[in-house]
């Protein structure tokens, strides 16, 4: 399995980049001992949502698939976990079952929501176009749930005020639990991180990861090679959206809280940006991409959110115009033609 | 020798024309097959029939004995159905060979892949740009490709539409001399194709198509003979 950490549907693959990588993780890993538990709390929040830009990056990027309905997923995971957790009890591992059933309810979301799109051979711009819709029908109806009345169980919706209460999340250990709570939910997220990266970069190298990119070059072809092209999608739509799901629990045991604003518009555009901006075709792209933005966004919105929003907007149409691949793989491509070219200058018998 | 493909009465009409209209047609095993016919006469949809992308408004396709009629394109694959498609379409931003290998990785155990993969490269002359990008290749390179990755499949049954065109009169024989090989070695094949050189090269038996009907069918040489043939071909002529 771990040879399929490299191949040819991820970019970084040489020692050059493990070693980087590695360099990159144990600065991730001592960071909290050279700063303030502000800043690791912040940083911690901006790697919550990461897992959505990678399952963005993994259904649009790898297989076709525009989804605009992470954020529908984020608001499954993050109600879900809230619903759940409150009903259930932070104690005796409840909030990490909490996490573990509202990612399934987002996965079990996707996989009915998935067929009948997939199975459905709704594709391209009208994949798009339909996952928005969904996503802005979950936003109105929460927008809505203020009154007593929109209660699960012991969960009040609340509305647009948004739902809280829920307790963060806790590791069980040996008939104690582990309060996940600033640095340590820094490094939970940092672990949960860098496995579903690994993770992904198996899968996107594997087999399956063929079948993927062979669907998003030219769909009729993989199929007439024999591939059931709508059930590689559907399980694709699957672990995308489950990520989103992922993020919207982390983002709400962060804070404890969460409202229908995380799901609407804007928040449903930003993992496109993201996504877009730093290339959709590679997960290493999409984590550092997002990662840059997240901080960036956040460092613009201190002054203005509208100047922050406007940036994005401007940054999107910036991409698609000058770099449609994406400006961290149009960089890395370019580098590596430019370096490619001069070995060629250099070497030119060997080249032919 | 059994019959591998047998189309009977096939039709499929779009708003109420009929592209295809009550086609039989019987396919033994190892035979080379060929498919002519002026254009418009339906021979690339029934194609799509067979294979499954259209599915047929009347009639049914049985396939080694049994009824796919109502089997979407992959699981006819999977049986040993194998396409070539009438444009090239190979997966352009991906290179050659991982083209192949998602041809091949279907059914060939991981550890026979490379081999598989070096000796279709080697069969396709497309050694020296396995690497590059297959939206690359030439024209003619990519017809190539895309052949070998029908190939690939190991198909009891082999389906080209027009493998020759665009290609030069070197590179024609050269994938008449395959298909020949390929035949040799046990694979069924049916082309439709324009260019009568190659279809004397390669063909056993010949249909004619003509308006979504069989005109006629027979040798190369009965279908040459036939008056009626050359008719339809200089009437599609005139009236083009």
């Amino acid at each position: 399995m771990a040879n399929l950490l490299n191949g040819p549907q991820t970019l970084g693959n040489g020692r050059g980049f493990w070693i980087a990588a590695t360099l990159f993780l144990v600065v991730a890993l001592a960071y909290p001992t050279f700063t303030d538990p502000y800043d690791v709390g912040n940083t911690a929040y901006f790697l919550c949502w990461i897992f959505m830009a990678l399952g963005l990056s993994l259904m649009w990027g790898y297989n076709g698939m525009l989804s605009f309905c992470q954020t529908f997923f984020f608001g499954l995971g993050g109600y879900g976990y809230g619903v759940i957790e409150v009903n259930l009890g932070a104690g005796h591992g409840g909030a990490m079952a909490s996490l573990i059933a509202a990612v399934a309810v987002a996965g079990a979301a996707a996989a009915l929501l998935g067929y009948f799109l997939i199975y459905g051979r709704i594709s391209g711009m009208f994949f798009g176009i339909v996952t928005f819709a969904v996503t802005l029908a979950l936003a109105f109806f929460l927008n809505q749930t203020a009154g007593p009345e929109w209660h699960i169980g012991l969960a009040r919706l609340n509305g647009f005020n948004g739902m809280q209460g829920m307790t963060p999340l806790a590791l069980p250990w040996f008939g104690h639990d582990i309060d996940l709570e600033g640095t340590a939910f820094y490094y939970f997220v940092l672990v949960l991180l860098v496995v579903t990266y690994l993770l992904l970069r198996v899968l996107v190298n594997s087999r399956f990861g063929n079948v993927l990119v062979a669907i998003r070059e030219d769909p009729l072809r993989a199929e007439l090679l024999g591939y059931d092209i709508r059930k590689y999608s559907l399980i694709t739509f699957v672990i995308g959206s489950a990520l989103g799901g992922l993020s919207g629990v982390l983002y709400c045991s962060w804070g404890q809280f969460i409202s229908p604003s995380s799901i609407g518009l804007p928040a449903a555009a930003m993992p496109v940006v993201w996504v877009a901006f730093s290339g959709r075709s590679d997960l290493t792209a999409s984590l550092a991409g997002t990662l840059l933005l997240l901080f960036g966004f956040q460092a613009i919105t201190i002054y203005s959110e509208q100047l922050a929003l406007i940036l994005m907007g401007v940054l999107l149409a910036g991409t698609v115009l000058l770099a449609p691949n994406g400006l961290v793989v149009s960089s890395v491509n370019g580098l590596v033609r430019r370096r490619t070219r001069r070995r060629a200058v250099l070497t030119p018998s060997l080249q032919r | 020798m059994g019959t591998l493909l047998d189309v009977r009465g096939i039709s499929k009409s779009f708003g109420g024309l009929f592209a295809v209209a009550e086609v039989d047609l019987a396919i033994g095993e190892r035979e080379i097959h060929c498919l002519i016919g002026p254009n418009g006469a339906g021979k690339s949809t029934l194609f799509k029939l067979i294979i499954g992308t259209y599915a047929p408004s009347a009639g049914t396709v049985l396939f080694g004995g049994a009824d796919v009629t109502r089997l979407p394109a992959f699981s006819r694959v999977a049986r040993g159905m194998s396409i070539k498609m009438q444009t090239p379409s190979v997966f352009r931003a991906l290179p050659v060979r991982q083209n192949l290998r998602i041809a091949l990785q279907h059914h060939v155990q991981p550890h026979q892949a490379l081999g598989e993969e070096e000796r279709l490269i080697a069969l396709l002359g497309l050694a020296s740009d396995a690497d590059k990008p297959a939206g690359e290749l030439s024209h003619g390179q990519q017809q190539w490709l895309e052949i070998g990755m029908a190939l690939a499949l190991h198909p009891r049954l082999l389906l080209l539409d027009e493998p020759t065109a665009g290609l030069s009169p070197d590179e024609t024989f050269r994938t008449g001399q395959l298909i020949q090989r390929l035949n040799a070695e046990g694979a069924t094949v049916l082309v439709v194709e324009h260019d009568m050189t190659f279809v004397r090269q390669i063909a056993t038996s010949v249909t004619v198509l003509h308006l979504g009907r069989v005109f006629a069918r027979g040798t190369i040489e009965e279908i040459i003979a036939h008056p009626g043939v050359e008719e339809i071909y200089l009437g599609a002529a005139h009236d083009a």
